[in-house]
C-alpha cells in the first residue's frame, strides 16, 4: 500500500473520535496487515506516540502485524462448532496447510486463524475461506476444498 | 426525500406507502441472514430478482432480500406472503416453480416443512412447529422489511413510537413508562432499563451520550445480529426515543467490524433516518436534535463490557475500570452515558407505542417481555427463537429445537457462554427467568442457549470457556490475569488424564479468589461456568481426576 493511499484514510478519519482505531481498521481490511513502516506514518500524522500505536495495534486479534498469504482460512472454534468436532477439523486443516492458528506458510499461499463465532453455528462445525463459509465440514473434506484456492 | 416536518407528515408517508401496495400480491422474502448467507442465499436472492424481472411490470411480484427468519438449521429460508408459505432449503433451481405457484396461490410441497419422525407436513408459519411456539414480537417484522429500505419498517408502524414519544410524552413520561415496563437490559446483567436511564437523566452536566451495545462476543450468541441486521431501524428508533428521555443530542453504534452486511444496514437506515429527518436537526419538527456514529469493536471480547467499550469509542485500548461510579453517571470522556444491548433498545418502540401496562403482561413477575434465544450446540434445529419471559426450556429445547440428534440424551443446557453456568437436563422445566436460571447457576447472559448431549465432556467444557477468557482478558488486572491461567492448567492437566488429588479443593479456592478480586465482570465471573459444574457434575471431575491419580501412582511404583 503506498503512503498516498494510508494518507488518505488518515485524512478521511482525522478528528474523529476514536481515529486511530479506524484507520488501524480500515489499512488492516485493505492491507490485510499492517507494516512497521505504516504504524510510524500514522503516528506521525495523528500526532501520537508511536508505542500508543503499537499498544493498540497488538490489543486488537484483528490487526496482523506481519504479512498475510493469499488465502485467509478461518476455523470457527466457537463453543457450538467444538461441541460439532471443530477441533478434529482444526487438526486437519492443520495437516493440509501445514500451518499452525496464527501462522502464514512460506509460500505464502495460507493463513490460518481461528476462534470468534460468527452467529451461524446450524452450519457448524465450518470453515471459511477468504469470507466463503464451507458449511458442516468433516476432517476428510478438507484437502478437497482447500484445493479451490491456489 | 424530504425531511418530514411533523408526526402528520409520517402518517402520510405512511398512508402513501400502503396504498401503493397490494396487500393480496404474492411477496416472497429470501433470508439473508448470517446462517443462510453462508448458505449462499444471495444466490437465491438473485435467481428470484432475475425471475420476477422477466414478469410484465406490475403483473406481479414483489422480492425482498430480508435479515434472519430464524430457523437457521433449514436455510436458505423463504417466505411466500401473503400466507406465509415457508420453504426450506431452497436452491436457485427451485426459483422458478416457487414464483409460478405463488402467482396461481398454489404451494410446492417437495420444498416444505416435513416432520422428521411423522413425515407431517407444514406449510404454513404458523404451523412450523419451530416457529409455532414462538412469540416474535421482535424478530417477527424481519420477513416484511428489507433492511436497505426505510419504506418497509414506515409500512410496518415504524417510528409511530418515536412520534408518539416527542409530541405526546414529556421525557420523564417515556422515563417512566419504561421503568414501569419493569424493561430488564438483555446484555447480561438484566439491569432495569429504565432504573439507569433516570440515573443518566438526572446526573450533572448538559452533554449526555447514548450508546448501543452490539458487540455480541458471546460464542454461541447471535440473535443481536439477526435483529440488528434484519430490522435496524427498530433498534434506532428505540435509541432515538431513550436519548429523547435522557436528554442526549450524541449516540453511539459500537459493533461487530467482522460483518460487512451488519455494517451496511446500520449505516444505510442512519443514511435513510437522517434523510427523512428522523435523526439530525430538529427531528419530525420538534426541536430535538439527535446525532450517531458507528464505531467497532475490532476482535477482543472485553470491549463487550461497558466501561473497556467507552474507553474503546474514545480510542483508548479497552480496558474496564472499577464502578465506584458508574458508566451512566461518568462514561465516554467522563460524561454520563447510557449503554443498552441492541434486544434491550429494540424493546422500547413497542412500550412507548403499546404501553407499558401490555408490555408488563408478559412474562413472570421479574422478567418482563419476550427473549430471543440464539439454540445451539447439539440440537436439530439450531436458530433464533423469540419466546415470552417464563418459557420453560424444555420448551425451547425440545418444542422449538426438535430435540438432540442422533437419538442420544441430552446432557445438560449452557446458558450465557462463558460467564454462564450449565445445569443438568434434570431441570430442563426450569423457566426462561433471569432471577431463577442465576439461582440455578445459568444466568441468562445475553441469550445463548447451548444443548449438550450425553456424550459432552464437562471438564472440556469448561475448560473451553476458560481457555477462551484467557484469551480475550486485557490483562490488566492480576487475579484476572493469573487467576484464570492457573485454573485453566488445572483443569487441561485434568482433561489429559494428569489431575492430581486435592485439585478440586485448588480450583474452588482459585474460583473464590478470581471471583471476589477482579476488576470487571470478565474475571469475576470467568469461573461461573465452572462453579455450575462443581455444583451439579462434580462426579465427572472427580472420575476424571482420580484416573490421573492412579495413573500417576502406577508410574511411581
Ligand atoms: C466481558 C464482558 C463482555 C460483554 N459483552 C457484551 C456484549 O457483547 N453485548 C452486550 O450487550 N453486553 C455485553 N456485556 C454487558 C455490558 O457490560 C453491559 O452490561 C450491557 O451492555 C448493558 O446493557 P443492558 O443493560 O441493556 O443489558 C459484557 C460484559 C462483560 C463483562
Amino acid at each position: 500500500m503506498d503512503s498516498g493511499k494510508i494518507d488518505e484514510i488518515i485524512d478521511r478519519h482525522r478528528g474523529k473520535s476514536g481515529d486511530l482505531i479506524h484507520v488501524l481498521m480500515e489499512i488492516q481490511h485493505k492491507n490485510h496487515w499492517l507494516p512497521r513502516d505504516v504504524l510510524h506514518q500514522v503516528a506521525a500524522a495523528l500526532e501520537i506516540p508511536f508505542s500508543r500505536v503499537l499498544r493498540v495495534a497488538t490489543l486488537y486479534k484483528t490487526f496482523s502485524l506481519t504479512p498475510r498469504g493469499r488465502h485467509e482460512v478461518h476455523v470457527c472454534t466457537g463453543i457450538s462448532c467444538h461441541l460439532r468436532g471443530a477441533k478434529q477439523l482444526l487438526e486437519s486443516v492443520e495437516r493440509a496447510t501445514g500451518i499452525r492458528p496464527g501462522e502464514t506458510d512460506t509460500a505464502a499461499r495460507f493463513s490460518l486463524e481461528t476462534g470468534s463465532c460468527l452467529g451461524s453455528c446450524s452450519l457448524g462445525p465450518e470453515i471459511i475461506v477468504d469470507g466463503k463459509h464451507h458449511a458442516r465440514m468433516t476432517p476428510e473434506k478438507v484437502e478437497d476444498v482447500l484445493k479451490e484456492y491456489q | 426525500m424530504t425531511r418530514l416536518q411533523s408526526a402528520a407528515e409520517l402518517e402520510l408517508l405512511r398512508a402513501g406507502i400502503l396504498s401503493a401496495r397490494d396487500a393480496a400480491r404474492p411477496c416472497i422474502a429470501v433470508c439473508t441472514g448470517a446462517a443462510c448467507n453462508g448458505l449462499d442465499s444471495a444466490r437465491v436472492a438473485r435467481a428470484f430478482e432475475v425471475e420476477a424481472g422477466k414478469m410484465a411490470p406490475g403483473a406481479g411480484i414483489e422480492v425482498r432480500a430480508t435479515g434472519c427468519h430464524g430457523f437457521c438449521e433449514k436455510g436458505p429460508n423463504v417466505v411466500v406472503g401473503p400466507d406465509d408459505i415457508c420453504y426450506f432449503e431452497v436452491t436457485p433451481d427451485d426459483v422458478p416453480e416457487i414464483i409460478a405457484s405463488a402467482l396461481k396461490g398454489e404451494v410446492v410441497e417437495r420444498l416444505v416443512y416435513k416432520h422428521p419422525e411423522t413425515g407431517e407436513k407444514a406449510v404454513h408459519m404458523g404451523e412450523v412447529p419451530f416457529y409455532r411456539h414462538q412469540t416474535r414480537l421482535l424478530i417477527g417484522d424481519n420477513i416484511r422489511i428489507d433492511p436497505k429500505r426505510i419504506e418497509d419498517y414506515v409500512a410496518v408502524g415504524g417510528y409511530a413510537a418515536l412520534a408518539k414519544a416527542l409530541f405526546q410524552m414529556t421525557p420523564d413520561q417515556v422515563v417512566d413508562e419504561v421503568k414501569k415496563a419493569s424493561l430488564r437490559g438483555r446484555g447480561g446483567g438484566g439491569f432495569p432499563a429504565g432504573q439507569k436511564w433516570e440515573t443518566a437523566k438526572n446526573a450533572p452536566g448538559d452533554e449526555k451520550y447514548v450508546i448501543v451495545n452490539g458487540h455480541e462476543g458471546e460464542p454461541g450468541a447471535f440473535m443481536d445480529r439477526a435483529l440488528f441486521t434484519g430490522n435496524p431501524h427498530k433498534v434506532l428508533e428505540g435509541l432515538i426515543i431513550g436519548a429523547y428521555a435522557i436528554g442526549s443530542h450524541r449516540g453511539f453504534i459500537y459493533t461487530r467490524h467482522d460483518s460487512p452486511q451488519l455494517i451496511e444496514h446500520i449505516e444505510t437506515a442512519l443514511a435513510q433516518a437522517e434523510e427523512y429527518g428522523l435523526l439530525g436537526e430538529n427531528i419530525l419538527g420538534s426541536g430535538f436534535d439527535f446525532r450517531v456514529e458507528v464505531h467497532f469493536d475490532v476482535g477482543i471480547f472485553v470491549s463487550g463490557e461497558s466501561s473497556a467499550l467507552m474507553r474503546s469509542i474514545e480510542g483508548q485500548p479497552p480496558e474496564p475500570r472499577p464502578k465506584y461510579i458508574r458508566t451512566s453517571v461518568a462514561g465516554i470522556w467522563d460524561k454520563p452515558s447510557n449503554l443498552n444491548n441492541v434486544e434491550t433498545w429494540a424493546n422500547v418502540p413497542q412500550i412507548i407505542s403499546r404501553g407499558a401496562e401490555w408490555y408488563a403482561g408478559i412474562g413472570t413477575e421479574r422478567s418482563k417481555g419476550t427473549k430471543l434465544v440464539s439454540l445451539s450446540g447439539n440440537v436439530v434445529n439450531s436458530g433464533v427463537v423469540e419466546v415470552p419471559m417464563g418459557t420453560p426450556l424444555r420448551k425451547i429445547v425440545y418444542d422449538m429445537g426438535g430435540g438432540i440428534p442422533g437419538g442420544k440424551a441430552a446432557k445438560a443446557v449452557h446458558f450465557g457462554g462463558p460467564m454462564g453456568g450449565s445445569i443438568p437436563a434434570s431441570l430442563i422445566d426450569a423457566p426462561l427467568d433471569f432471577d431463577e436460571l442465576a439461582a440455578l447457576g445459568a444466568p441468562i447472559g445475553a441469550g445463548g442457549l447451548l444443548v449438550m448431549d450425553e456424550d459432552t465432556d464437562m471438564v472440556d467444557v469448561a475448560r473451553y470457556f476458560l481457555e477462551f477468557l484467557t484469551n480475550e482478558s486485557c490483562g490488566k488486572c492480576v487475579p484476572c490475569r493469573e487467576g484464570m491461567r492457573q485454573t485453566l492448567k488445572v483443569l487441561t492437566n485434568i482433561t489429559k488424564g494428569k489431575g492430581r488429588d486435592g485439585d478440586i479443593g485448588r480450583l474452588e479456592d482459585l474460583n473464590d479468589v478470581t471471583g471476589a478480586a477482579c476488576l470487571c465482570a470478565l474475571g469475576r465471573t470467568a469461573s461461573d461456568p465452572l462453579k455450575s459444574m462443581l455444583r451439579y457434575f462434580k462426579d465427572e471431575y472427580e472420575l476424571q481426576i482420580a484416573r490421573g491419580s492412579q495413573a500417576a501412582g502406577n508410574t511411581a511404583k
